[in-house]
Order: structure tokens, then sequence, then C-alpha cells
């Protein structure tokens, strides 16, 4: 009861195009994240399936039924947006019940509905208050608040978390993977952070310039990226990307994670200076300039000390390094 | 505010200018209003001095309210006034949010020719104006004074808006539309609410040339019935005699009405003109 089709969808804001042909397929129940690089159209796609903006050609298809000509309130959706967007004049209660008021349920099954939604989100105390009495943590828990009551078929989160502090980011989204396991809700989840990616998503869909790059659970993007893109912007630190001619290959581009290089004082592949290292505790992250390799980022795991200016060694896992054509593709 | 950045002398020197200047733009009403209380010759002996118990004098409130129809003139005043910003206000507010909330063909065209009407004075017009309200028959009402002053204060209006309406957040209007509310409601009760100071602001510039202006009544509605205050005040300028205590106390009494609407809006127009600077 939650599926969502999208074919063929383009959307162009006058001349420029900003959606160029996605197709997406979404199953009940899935949790999928779109990611990409700032501007590449994923709120433009979400405000799309929202109804929000209508697409220049294509169809989006929520539960078999086509909804391109339907309102955003008869879509069977609920939105969680990045600044909130709490109506300022209403208490908590109000702003969670005002869209299923305005679709005329009755008011015993709105209150319980409310019941329900507060108690799973903590949200009792504060129910007689207005959002500018809360803290922004509370107010983003209100916004999902607001969507849980509608009890939609799809649920829609633009960047949810990005005005919340570092610690309260990592709760909300406990809480909104709780959320997904208790409502088993198909989910679309818009962010920067692939950390959030990685972590809450069943499908993760990599978007790039208004094209879809790849499609695929966290775990295959990782380990079987099908291009330069998704290969480059899938994991932190960024994969080394190596010009192939400089190494004797025939591929264009070779590809090596940082923590798929091991480094030795002694021997190695690739000879380089230390330029910097960072210590984060839990691992290291070093910066080589390789004679062959040019600058590189190597992540190793627990403490390593090294002095700006020594001289190491870099080797790549051979099982684990991947090389792109011309065209920018993985070649197998 | 942190006290370092205020020293004495600082402090005296912008204190110094302000005062100044509060002298030089207060000066006039202060001199209408002390006159106003005095007697005819306590005006011509001595125009600079406060009412003594010598000069003290109510003779020229006394001739305004004992001209019945004096009354009447504020009325008129008062409904046009409230009637054209009422107006203003509302059709400013709903041309700002179409032109600023929907995408459509000559958009931008259409917010150039409507603020149009802020650099050219509505006064050239002023002979079409009156065949048009001639021919519609509204000559001596008040409803040609409402209709010019709307079509006065709008551009302005609009103009003011639309760039506040620009920075209502869009995620609150689409979470409005999730919600299945209509855009009458969005507008009225989500956008409005916030630009609420910009509105104030739009109210005190819009009101204060509508309550003083002289050329409209005169031309469009002389008549007894419909006239305006600053058009009664000139019946006690006449063309051999003119009494001064009439007049000086009508002035006196039509400072009152803009004073109190300031007053109302002058809390919110503040939060206007700095909105934006301190966040
Ligand atoms: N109303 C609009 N008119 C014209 N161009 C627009 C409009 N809305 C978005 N765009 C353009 O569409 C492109 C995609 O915008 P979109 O908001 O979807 O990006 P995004 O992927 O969500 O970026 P971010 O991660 O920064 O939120 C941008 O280049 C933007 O300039
Ligand atoms: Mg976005």
């Amino acid at each position: 009861m939650g599926s969502l089709n999208i074919e063929n969808v383009k959307k162009a804001f006058g001349p420029v195009e900003v959606l160029k042909g996605i197709n997406l397929e979404v199953t009940d129940g899935e949790f999928v994240v779109f990611v990409g690089p700032s501007g590449c159209g994923k709120s433009t796609l979400l405000r799309v399936i929202a109804g929000l903006e209508d697409s220049t050609s294509g169809r989006v298809v929520i539960d078999g039924a086509d909804v391109s000509a339907t309102p955003p309130a008869k879509r069977g959706i609920a939105m969680v947006f990045q600044t909130y967007a709490l109506y300022p004049h209403l208490t908590v209660k109000n702003n969670m019940g005002l869209g299923l008021k305005q679709a005329g349920t009755p008011a015993a099954e709105i209150d319980r509905r409310i019941g329900i939604a507060s108690s799973m989100l903590s949200l009792e105390p504060y129910l007689a208050r207005r959002p500018a009495e809360l803290s922004g943590g509370q107010r983003q828990r209100v916004a999902i608040g607001r969507a849980v009551v509608r009890e939609p078929k799809l649920f829609l989160f633009d960047e949810p978390l990005s005005n919340l502090d570092a610690a309260l980011r990592v709760n909300t989204r406990l809480e909104i993977a709780q959320l997904h396991r208790r409502l088993r809700a198909t989910m679309i989840y818009v962010t920067h952070d692939q950390v959030e990616a990685m972590t809450l998503a069943d499908k993760i869909v990599v978007l790039n310039a208004g094209k879809i790059e790849q499609i695929g659970g966290p775990m295959e993007l990782y380990n079987a990226p099908a291009n330069e893109f998704v290969a480059g912007f899938i994991g932190s630190p960024k994969m080394n990307f190596v010009d192939g001619a400089r190494l004797g290959e025939t591929a264009k581009t070779i590809g090596v994670r940082p923590e798929h290089l091991t480094v030795d004082a002694k021997s190695g592949a690739w000879k380089g200076t230390v330029v910097h290292a960072e210590h984060l505790g839990a691992d290291t992250n070093l910066y080589l300039d390789c004679e062959k390799a040019g600058l590189i980022t190597v992540r190793i795991f627990g403490v390593y000390n090294a002095e700006p200016g020594a001289t190491l060694y870099a080797t790549p896992d051979p099982a684990k390094t991947y090389r792109f054509g011309a065209d920018g593709k993985v070649l197998k | 505010m942190s006290t370092a950045t205020h020293s004495l002398p600082r402090t005296i020197g912008a204190h110094a200018v302000l005062l100044t200047y509060t002298v030089i733009a207060l000066f006039p009403v202060i001199i209408v209003i002390m006159n106003s209380f005095k007697s005819r010759a306590g005006i011509f002996g001595a125009p600079l001095t406060p009412p003594t118990p010598k000069t003290f004098d109510l003779i020229g409130y006394t001739t305004v309210i004992g001209q019945g129809d004096f009354i009447h003139y504020f009325q008129n005043s008062l409904v046009v006034t409230v009637a054209s910003l009422f107006f203003v206000l509302l059709f400013g507010a709903m041309a700002a949010f179409a032109l600023s909330e929907y995408r459509f063909r000559g958009n931008s065209m259409m917010g150039l020719y409507l603020a149009l009407g802020i650099m050219i004075p509505i006064r050239l017009g002023t002979v079409a104006i009156l065949q048009l309200m001639v021919a519609s028959g509204l000559v001596n009402t008040l409803t040609a004074l409402i209709l010019v002053y709307t079509a006065q204060g709008l551009p302005l209006a609009v103009f003011i808006l639309s760039e506040f309406m620009k920075q209502v957040s869009d995620d609150l209007k689409n979470a409005g539309r999730i919600d299945g509310l209509s855009e009458y409601t969005i507008f009225f009760r989500l956008v409005l609410p916030l630009v609420r100071p910009s509105m104030a602001t739009v109210a005190v510039f819009t009101m204060i040339p509508i309550w003083n202006d002289l050329w409209f009544p005169l031309i469009l509605a002389p008549s007894e019935e419909t006239k305006t205050v600053t058009l009664g005040a000139q019946l006690f300028l006449g063309q051999f005699v003119t009494n001064w205590n009439a007049i000086l106390a009508a002035l006196s009494l039509a400072i009152m009405p803009v004073l109190i609407l300031y007053v109302i809006f002058s809390r919110q127009l503040i939060r206007g003109i700095t909105s934006g600077a301190v966040k």
C-alpha cells in the first residue's frame, strides 16, 4: 500500500533542464535515500513526487494510480522539511492535527492519532506550546509527528536533520530509523550526508546533474560502484583517483579507497612523502604526495605516528582496486 | 549592546544631532498647537510664546466645534482614509502575493508595471480622473476619493510587500498545501501574519498623504456633504478676513486621528524598518 513509480520524469525551469528523465521504482515499505551534490535536483524530484511542482513530462504513480494531476493533499503523502515549516500561530497539537481537520477527519480520531504520534516521539509535554517555545530538535520532532498522524502511503523527507547539531542529528536519525521499522511505511529521504544515507537506506539513489547515476543497496554502492562519480561520492574520505597512464595501466583512471591502502616505511608500490596527518583516535588519515600516484589519502585504523616530510610507501589492495574507462564507467 | 563601543562624547554627540532634528521637525507642529490656544491678539502679538493667562483663549476651538459641520468633515476624512487604507493593504498584499509566489508569463513585467505608479504622480491624471468620475456619476461622493486614493497607494504597497513576501519560507507554504489548505487560507493565515510589520510600514506611508490631501477633495468632492477636514479648514480662510484661531484649532484637531493611527502602527513599523537588518 505504498509503492511509487516514477516514469521518465523531466522537469525544466524555463530553458534549464533540472531533471533529465528519471525512472525509479520503489516498493512498499522501502526506505529510499536520494543523495547527490548540491543543486543536482534532489529537492526538485521530491517536490515533483509531492505534487508541489509539476513535472514537464513523465508520470508519477503512487500505489498504481497516476497522480500527475492530483493536488498534494490528495496524494496520500506527508512531507518533512529542512526548515521544520511549522505553523507559527498554532500549538503543537493543532500543528499536527491541521491536515486531518482539513480532510474532515472526526475530532476523536484526530485526538487518537495525535496521542499515538506524540507518545511515539515523546512530545506529550509540549502539546499546548507554540513552535516558538520549542528547541530545534523538538520542532523537528513535531514536524515528523505532523507527518505521522496523516498515516500517509509515502513519507517524504527533505534534509530533515541538516539544521540540527551533530548530537541531535544522531538521535533523530535513530528515531527515524525506528519509526520506519514500526510503521513499515514507504519513506523517501533526501540528504547530503552520506552517513545518513548509508545507515538509513534500504536503497540509495545517487543523483548527479538531474540524472540517476546508480541505484542500489548501501554496500552494493560501496563495493561495486557503477562509475567514477558514484565511487567518489560514496565513502569518506573520498576514493583516490590516479591517472592510469602514470601507472602504466590501460584503464583511464584507477580508483582505490583510502582504507584499501596499506603503508610501510621501507617498501611498497608507491613511494611518497607525508604532507599532513590527521589523528582522529580511532583512525588516522595520512596525505601522501607520491611520485607515481600524485596526492593520495590513506586511512589507517588505529593510531599511526607519521611526521610531515617522512617518506612512506603505500600499496593498494589489488582485489579492491577499481578501473574506470574513458567514459567514467567501471571496466569489468 | 556593549558599553565599550559607546563613549560618553559620542553618546552626547548623537543625542545632540537627534534632538536638533526633533526640534526642527516638531517646531511647526508645536507653533500650530500653541497658537491654537491663544486669542487673536496673542497670536499676532507674540506668535512664538506659549499661551499665558492673558492670551489664553479657546475661541478657535469653540468656533470650530460650533460650526456643526466640522464633526461631519472629520467623519468624511476618517471614512476615506480608513477605507482607502483597507483596500490598499488588501489588494496590495494580494497582488504582491501573486507576484512573489506564482510563476507565470510576464510576471516581472507585471511587477514593473505595478511599480511604475511610484514614479508617476497620480495628479498628472487629474483631468482624466475628473472626466471619469463625472461620466460615472461619482463626483461629490466619498467613493470617488476612496477609489483614487486606493489607486494612488497601491504601487508602493505592491512594491514593498512583494519584497517582504519573497522572504516568507517556501517550506511553510508547501507544508500548508500538503495539509490541504487553500491558496486563500495560505495567504490569509500563514503569509499575512508573517508580513504584518511591513503591512504597518505600508499603512503609515499610505495613510498620511491621504489624510492631508487637499487636491482631490477640492476637485472631486467639494460639496458640503463630502468635504474632508483639510478642505473644511479652508472655510476659515477668507478672501478678506482669515479666522486664524479657527484654522489653527482645526489643524490641531486634524493631527489627532493620524497620531492615534500612527501610535497603533508604530510598534510594528519599527520592526518593519529594522527587520532584515537584525536577524
Ligand atoms: N523555482 C526554480 N526556478 C529556477 N530554477 C530552480 C528553481 N528551483 C530549483 N531550481 C534549480 O534547480 C536545480 C536543482 O535544485 P534542487 O533544489 O532540486 O537541488 P538539490 O539537489 O535539492 O540541492 P541541495 O542539496 O542544495 O538542496 C538547481 O540548480 C536550482 O538552481
Ligand atoms: Mg534541496
